[in-house]
């Protein structure tokens, strides 16, 4: 492998984890806040490059299963909570959204920092560069050009998070119950491909199964709004007779 | 200026530590266990499958999704 093809290897491999990193660090940002969402996301890139520099070439000792295993485990489980949470908002007021972010309504504090997005944001950069490290140390060590794979990474790095940071306006203005049913889709989806890859266990079509979840847990959650507003719509009903 | 004393700093460390575990408890488990146990047990589950070489990636997505159905059937009732 000739040097530019490394450059475009690593470039599409980092690229796609960096998509999964920039869907986190914006979906939860514009749930959450942005204060803790970047600070939490600088903490991982710091943690990161600490690592990085420490480790090196040794970084592929890291066990990336059982941190895919915890990661996705505790991305899953939060994830759930807040599709459940979106499920309801969206079923009994529609995608209207719910104004500004109060602290009695999502938990997020006033003051200080919010835990939640620094702890969430601070995850998926920490796993996904993670894994962007070791795809660069691989293709690079085994093709005696970590110069060519580290530019690759880096050029997806910054077209990628480019793109996210201007697509944040975008998602800005999608109604705040449709986003939170939309990143509670997103987070439970990634945590179960991480969980179950963390297992040892291969999906079917790789990287593509997230795709899949995706529309699993979105088709799942539209059918338990319809369900649910049946269920509202019948106790009016019973209410009125 | 005030001293810290070994008293107030034990005070603000089990303060501090209490804290932790709430926040912990709320990221995990937040206002149904339920959801978070059928996790757990599905990936335990999944793991057993898979290490007796049935296919087994299916089922956490299934449990999860079938634990919040669940879930919300219980809050709507």
């Amino acid at each position: 492998m000739n040097h530019s093809s490394i450059f475009v290897t690593t470039f599409l491999a980092a690229a796609v984890e960096v998509i999964e990193m920039v869907i986190i660090v914006v979906g939860v940002g514009t749930v959450r806040g942005w204060r803790s969402t970047w600070f939490g996301a600088a903490a991982g890139l710091a943690v990161l490059g600490v690592l990085v520099l420490a480790f090196g070439t040794a970084l592929t000792l890291v066990p990336i299963h059982a941190l895919r295993l915890a990661i996705g485990g505790l991305l899953l489980v939060f994830g759930l909570q807040w599709l459940r949470k979106g499920i309801r908002r969206v079923s009994a007021n529609g995608f209207r959204g719910m104004g500004a972010r109060t602290a009695s309504a999502d938990d997020i504090p006033v003051d200080g920092m919010d835990w939640t997005a620094f702890v969430l944001s601070f995850k998926g950069v920490v796993l996904e560069g993670l894994e962007i490290a070791l795809i660069v140390i691989s293709f690079g060590a085994t093709a005696q050009a970590i110069p060519a794979a580290t530019l690759g990474a880096a050029a997806a790095f910054v077209v990628v998070a480019g793109a996210g940071l201007l697509a944040r306006g975008l998602v800005e203005r999608v109604p705040r119950s449709a986003l939170q049913l939309l990143v509670g889709t997103l987070l439970s989806s990634f945590g179960t491909f991480w969980a179950v890859e963390g297992l040892g266990v291969a999906w079917p079509g790789g990287d593509a199964a997230i795709v899949a979840l995706v529309a699993w847990y979105g088709l799942g959650a539209a059918g338990y709004i319809r369900l649910l507003r049946q269920q509202s719509a019948g106790l009016v009903l019973q209410n009125a007779r | 200026m005030t001293l810290a004393t070994p008293q107030r700093l034990g005070t603000v460390g089990l303060g501090w530590v209490r804290a932790f575990g709430r926040f912990w408890y709320r990221f995990i488990i937040g206002d149904d266990w339920t959801v978070a146990a059928t996790v757990v047990i599905a990936l335990v589950v999944t793991w057993l499958l898979h290490i007796a070489g049935v296919v087994s990636w299916w089922l956490p997505p299934l449990a999860a999704a079938t634990a919040v159905g669940e879930s919300l059937r219980r809050v709507s009732r």
